[in-house]
């Protein structure tokens, strides 16, 4: 059965509960080999599992929560995380490099901040930087225009990086001064 | 080196606001050619901006790494079982 710990990873971060992501990976290989519709000779098998995942997801444990979160932050400043952690500056100075404080971050902050995000921005961050998957792949997974992919992904990226500073600052990985604030 | 002056205006027309608007389609390989080039022409210049690209990409890195888990042996087995699979 291939790709199954990436899909369990997956699901982990979709149900946000092991017990649940457990049920949804079992329900994804059984409509998968009770033959979902969609695969073709040439479909890309890995895409269509996360195509049945993501739609079991919506299905059952979506319905279970009556609507959707939404969760609507004002869009952040670029390069926030590299801002916060000193950029060149760290570089230069005698601080630790903040590709350093990266690697440092423990599995289960960096975990902890991707499923913070609102529902639809963490499945197009988990498809994309997880996954590796392209724009098109995503739009066919989730069933969005490609323009929304794109926004999703864009805002989701963002707020991931707010979500990480916090949790780094919250478990003293970095000190939680702010850099030099411009413009308000 | 001697391209047509429309064309080197396009390749070389990308300032740092352009460039940080368009990282993520550039990080995801999703830009045409010549704004790729463009991009690429602006960072070879722009260490600032190089840089900052560069954590961007070790950022995607690490998230990518540390939020891999493993399926328990024990649900493995059950749908194996519930397939008629041998669990492999």
């Amino acid at each position: 059965m291939p790709y199954m710990d990436a899909l369990y990873s997956a699901a982990l971060r979709m149900t946000r509960n092991p017990s649940d992501a457990e049920d949804l990976v079992q329900e994804t290989y059984l409509r998968a080999y009770r033959g979902f519709p969609g695969f073709q000779e040439g479909t890309n098998l890995k895409a269509w599992l996360y195509k049945i995942l993501t739609n079991t997801f919506i299905n059952i444990y979506r319905a279970k929560k009556r609507r959707p979160e939404q969760v609507d932050l004002d869009d952040t400043e670029d390069f926030y995380l590299y801002r916060r952690l000193g950029g060149l500056e760290a570089v230069e100075s005698q601080r630790t490099p903040e590709s350093e404080v990266l690697d440092q971050m423990p599995e289960a902050v960096v975990k902890e901040a991707l499923e913070a995000l609102p529902e639809q921005f963490r499945m197009a961050v988990l498809l994309a930087d997880v996954e590796g998957f392209s724009y098109k792949e995503i739009a066919e997974i989730t069933e969005v225009p490609i323009g929304t992919v794109m926004s999703r992904l864009h805002r989701g990226r963002k707020q991931l990086q707010m979500r990480l500073w916090d949790l780094a600052v919250e478990r003293g990985l970095v000190e939680g001064a702010s850099p030099t604030v411009t413009g308000g | 080196m001697t391209e047509p002056p429309e064309r080197a205006e396009r390749v070389e027309g990308v300032d740092c606001d352009q460039a940080i608007i368009e990282i993520y389609e550039y990080l995801d390989g999703e830009l045409t050619v010549w704004k790729r080039t463009a991009i690429a022409r602006h960072l070879d210049d722009c260490p600032p901006c190089a840089h900052g690209f560069t954590f961007e990409i070790e950022l995607r890195q690490v998230i990518a790494s540390k939020c891999r888990d493993q399926v328990p042996p024990d649900l493995k087995r059950r749908i194996a079982e519930a397939l008629g699979l041998d669990p492999g």
